[in-house]
C-alpha cells in the first residue's frame, strides 16, 4: 500500500522545524514563507497545525490545469508539478481548497509539497511525530477521522 | 560573504517619530557575536552609564542571535537590551517564541528603539516598510488582547511583543511579552518599553535567511539536534514534564527555598505542586517549542474550579515562586497566578518573590493589616492571582508590590527580608545547599538570576559532573566556566537549555557554519568572556562594587532549618577572592588592564574608570 502524509495537530509543538526543513531542502535557504508546509498556531488556544498539500485523489489543482502540469503520479501516490508544463496561470492556487499552493514570482515557480521524492524532509525534522509518512491502513483512516472531527471543531471555532 | 546575519539594523525614534536603516557592524558582531553580547556593545557604545532607566535617554535594543531564524535546533531566541529599573545594572533578558526569528525574517539583526512617543504607540514593522501607529485604543489592554487587535490592524501572520498594564503602569518587575506567553522576562524591561510609551512591536518578515555553506551548516546541526535529542534531559525529560520536573529533584535534594527562604530546604508537599503532579491532575494539556526547538519544554495548562483557567505554563521558577516560595501548595492556584503575570505582563520570577517577601514582613508584624488589605499569610493560595492583579494596576498593596521585594521590604524597615541581590529577586535554588550557585547569584551581572551561570547543572543534576554541592572548593572555576558559556550561548541564538547536551565544541561548530567565521570552542568562550567583562565594567560604571556582589545577610548567616543540608550556610568568603582572581581581577573585583587588554575592551575600561572618577570627585 502507498504512503501518505498524515497530520495529527494534537501532537504538534509548533516549533515549526518542518517549515524551516521544507524552505531549506527546496530553496536552500530558511524562510517559512517559502515553505510548503505551515504550521499554523493559535496563540491563545497553544495549538499548532500543520497543513501542506493533502495530495487529494481527485485534486481540484490537477483539474483545473490546462497544460498537465499539475498531474497525479501513480508511483509517488501524489500530486506533483511539472516545470516544463506550467504556463504561470496560478488557476491552481485558487482552485485549492486548502490554500496549500502558492506561487513564487521570482522563480515563477508554484510552490507546493511534492513529497521529497518519496522521504519528506518535515517528516523527518518533526520532534514530535505530528507530521508522518505512512501507509494509510484502515486503522489510519479511523484516527484520521477523528482528527478532521477536531479540525471541523477548530474552523468552526475560528469561523 | 553571505551568512545568517542580515547585515542591516533598524532604528526607530520615538520621539522624533522616525525610523532609519544601517548596515550591522561587522567587528562588533564579530567581537560580540550577537544577541546579548552585540546588544550590550551597542548599548556602552551608544547610550553609556549612569542614564536614568525609565528617561528617553535608554535606549532599548532588541537583538537577535545570528542562529536565529536558522534551522539550528532551539536557537530561536532574542535577547532585549537595556538599563534595567530594578536593578540599575545592565538589563537584559531573553525570550523565545517566534519574534526573533521573525524580526530576522523581515530582515534586521537588531531593531532600536530610542527616545518616547508623546502618546501611545505601537510600531509595525513590515519587511522593509516602518510605521510608528497611535495605540490610545489598545493600551490598557492586557497581553492577549493586545496581540489580537494588533495583528487584526496589520496581518494575521505577524509577532507581537507587547507589554500589558505591568510595563505601562511601569512596575519595576514587568516583561516584554511575544506571542502572548513567552517573556523576556526579568530586570523591568517591560517598565522600559512602557516610559516609551510604546505599548507593541508588530512584526512580519518574508525574507531568507542565508548560511554560507548548506551542507557544512546542515552537517553541523544535525550533530547538535542528536545530541539534544538523545539526551534524557533535553530529549525526553523537559517534553514529558517541563522544567517543573525540578521541583521533586530539588526537594529531594535539599536545594528548595520556601517560604521566602525561611524554612528552605525541603517541604513536605512539594510534589504536589511538580511537572509529576501536573499530568496526574490532568493540568498539562500539551507541550510545545519555541521556533526551531526540539526539546519542547513548554506547558499548555489549564487549571480547575476554584482557579480555573487556561494558558501556558508555569515554568519551575514561577512554580516554586507562588508554591513553596509562598507556602502554596495547591497547583491550580499556582498555575492561575502565572497565567495573570502573562497576561499582565509581569515577571514570574520577581512577582511571587515579591509576595513572598510581603508575606514574611506580614507575619512579622512589619506591614500592617490596614496596608496588606487581605491575610497575607503564608500559604493563602486564594490571593496569590488577585495580588498579581493589583500589581500591573498598581492598586492598594500592588502599588509597592509593582516595585519588586528590595524597595517593599526597605519601606517597611527590613531590606534584609528582601532575597535579592542587586535588588533583583533570586530564583528557586537556595545557596546554602547550592555553594556553587550562591557564588553565581552573587557576581551575576543582572542581579538574581539563574539563567546566567547554572551551577545547579553540575551541583544537583550532574551535568556535565557532578559536583557536591555542599563544597566550596574550585567552585569559582566552574561558576566562571559557566558564566563564560552562557555569555556565548546567550550572543548565538541558542537557548541556554540546550547547554545540557551540548558543550563549547558543538556551539562553535555551529555558530561558524552559520557565520562563516570560524570560531574555535576556546575562542567561543573568550567571547562569552569578553561579554561577561564588559557588562561588568558598565556596572562598574554605574556605581556597582564589590559590595554588591553578596548575598541576603539570611543566607550567609542564617543556618538553612530543613533537608538534607539543615544548619548550612553560604560560604561565600571561601568563594569569591578565588573568583576574582580567576577573572583577572584585582582583590576588589576590578577588572585589571591586563585582562582587558587581552579582551580587547581597554576603551570600556577607561570609560569605566572616569566614570567610577567622575562620581568619585562629585561626592568629594
Amino acid at each position: 500500500m502507498a504512503k501518505i502524509l498524515m497530520v495529527q495537530p494534537s501532537k504538534c509543538a509548533s516549533c515549526r522545524n518542518c517549515e524551516l526543513a521544507c524552505s531549506f531542502a527546496h530553496e536552500g535557504v530558511f524562510n517559512p514563507n517559502k515553505s510548503r508546509v505551515h504550521a499554523l498556531v493559535w496563540e491563545r488556544l497553544g495549538l499548532g497545525v500543520p497543513l501542506m498539500c493533502m495530495h487529494c485523489d481527485d485534486a481540484p489543482c490537477v483539474e483545473v490545469c490546462m497544460t498537465g502540469a499539475l498531474h497525479r503520479d501513480e508511483e509517488a501516490n501524489g500530486v506533483l508539478w511539472d516545470k516544463d508544463k506550467c504556463i504561470g496561470c496560478k488557476l491552481c492556487i485558487s482552485a485549492c481548497p486548502f490554500g496549500n499552493a502558492s506561487y513564487d514570482s521570482e522563480t515563477k515557480s508554484v510552490i507546493k509539497c511534492d513529497l521529497c521524492g518519496g522521504d519528506p524532509e518535515c517528516v523527518k525534522f518533526c520532534p514530535n511525530e505530528a507530521i508522518e509518512y505512512k501507509e494509510a491502513d484502515k486503522g489510519m483512516l479511523t484516527k484520521k477521522a477523528m482528527y478532521a472531527e477536531k479540525f471541523k471543531k477548530i474552523f468552526e471555532e475560528v469561523e | 560573504m553571505m551568512s545568517s546575519y542580515q547585515n542591516k539594523i533598524l532604528r526607530v525614534n520615538l520621539t522624533n517619530g522616525t525610523a532609519s536603516m544601517e548596515p550591522l557592524n561587522t567587528k562588533y558582531a564579530k567581537d560580540f557575536i550577537g544577541g546579548r553580547g552585540l546588544g550590550t556593545k551597542m548599548y556602552c557604545e551608544e547610550v553609556g552609564p549612569n542614564v536614568d532607566p525609565l528617561s528617553p535617554d535608554n535606549n532599548m535594543y532588541l537583538v537577535t542571535g545570528p542562529l536565529t531564524g536558522t534551522m539550528a535546533p532551539s536557537a530561536g531566541r532574542y535577547m532585549v537590551i537595556t538599563r534595567g529599573p530594578l536593578t540599575g545594572t545592565i538589563a537584559c533578558s531573553n525570550s523565545g517564541g517566534y519574534f526573533g526569528s521573525e524580526m530576522k525574517y523581515a530582515g534586521y539583526d537588531v531593531v532600536v528603539i530610542e527616545g518616547k512617543a508623546e502618546k501611545p504607540v505601537y510600531i509595525w514593522i513590515n519587511n522593509d516598510k516602518v510605521e510608528i501607529r497611535p495605540a490610545d485604543h489598545i493600551w490598557g489592554k492586557e497581553v492577549p488582547d493586545t496581540t489580537d487587535l494588533l495583528k487584526e490592524e496589520t496581518d494575521e501572520m505577524a509577532k507581537v511583543a507587547c507589554i500589558g498594564p505591568g510595563g505601562e503602569n511601569l512596575s519595576k518587575i514587568a516583561c516584554i511579552m511575544n506571542e502572548m506567553n513567552r517573556a523576556a522576562g526579568r530586570t523591568g524591561v517591560g517598565a522600559v518599553m512602557g516610559s516609551k510609551n510604546l505599548k507593541g512591536i508588530v512584526v512580519r518578515g518574508t525574507n531568507p535567511v542565508h548560511v554560507p555553506d548548506g551542507e557544512k551548516f546542515m552537517a553541523a546541526i544535525q550533530e547538535a539536534r542528536k545530541a539534544l535529542l538523545e539526551h534524557p534531559v533535553t530529549g525526553t525529560g523537559l517534553a514529558t514534564y517541563g522544567t517543573q520536573i525540578l521541583i521533586n529533584i530539588l526537594d529531594q535534594s535539599g536545594g528548595l527555598p520556601v517560604r521566602n527562604f525561611r524554612d528552605s530546604g525541603t517541604v513536605e508537599w512539594a510534589d504536589k505542586t511538580s511537572g509529576e503532579f501536573m499530568i496526574e491532575h490532568k493540568n498539562l494539556v500539551r507541550n510545545k517549542g519555541c521556533f526551531s526547538c526540539v526539546m519542547r519544554c513548554g506547558r499548555v495548562t489549564r487549571t480547575f474550579k476554584p482557579y480555573a483557567g487556561f494558558g501556558e505554563g508555569p515554568e519551575y521558577e514561577a512554580g516554586w515562586g507562588f508554591g513553596a516560595d509562598c507556602g502554596v501548595k495547591d497547583i491550580d492556584a499556582i498555575c492561575q497566578a502565572n497565567f495573570r503575570c502573562n497576561e499582565l505582563g509581569l515577571d514570574a520570577i520577581s512577582m511571587p518573590c515579591t509576595i513572598a517577601c510581603a508575606m514574611e514582613l506580614y507575619e512579622n508584624g512589619y506591614l500592617p493589616n490596614e496596608d496588606a488589605g487581605c491575610d497575607l499569610r503564608f500559604g493563602n493560595a486564594s490571593i496569590l492571582a488577585d495580588l498579581v492583579t493589583k500589581t500591573a494596576y498598581r492598586e492598594d498593596i500592588g502599588d509597592i508590590l509593582a516595585e519588586g521585594s528590595y524597595r517593599l521590604a526597605e519601606k517597611y524597615g527590613h531590606p534584609e527580608l528582601s532575597m535579592s541581590v542587586k535588588k533583583q529577586e533570586l530564583p528557586a535554588y537556595e545557596p546554602r545547599t547550592l555553594q556553587g550557585m550562591g557564588l553565581n547569584y552573587a557576581t551575576n551581572n543582572r542581579g538574581g538570576c539563574h539563567v546566567r551561570g547554572y551551577m545547579t547543572a553540575p551541583e544537583i543534576l550532574g551535568i556535565p559532573v557532578k559536583l557536591d554541592p555542599a563544597v566550596t572548593e574550585g567552585k569559582a572555576g566552574v561558576c566562571k566556566a559557566f558564566q563564560d558559556l552562557t555569555g556565548a550561548v546567550d550572543a548565538s541564538g541558542f537557548c541556554l537549555f540546550t547547554t545540557f547536551a551540548i558543550g563549547a565544541d558543538i556551539i562553535a561548530n555551529v555558530v561558524s557554519a552559520a557565520t562563516g567565521i570560524e570560531y574555535s570552542p576556546d575562542e567561543l568562550l573568550k567571547a562569552g568572556e569578553r561579554i561577561w567583562n564588559l557588562e561588568r565594567l558598565f556596572n562598574m560604571a554605574c556605581g556597582f562594587t564589590s559590595k554588591d556582589d553578596t548575598l541576603p545577610q539570611r543566607l550567609l548567616q542564617e543556618p538553612q532549618k530543613n533537608g538534607s543540608y539543615k544548619g548550612s550556610v553560604n560560604r561565600l568568603h571561601e568563594m569569591l577572592p578565588e573568583y576574582y582572581q580567576l577573572r583577572g581581577w584585582d582583590q576588589a573585583g576590578v577588572p585589571t588592564k591586563d585582562k582587558m587588554v587581552e579582551l580587547g575592551l581597554e576603551d570600556a575600561f577607561a570609560q569605566m574608570l572616569g566614570a567610577v572618577e567622575a562620581a568619585s570627585a562629585k561626592n568629594n
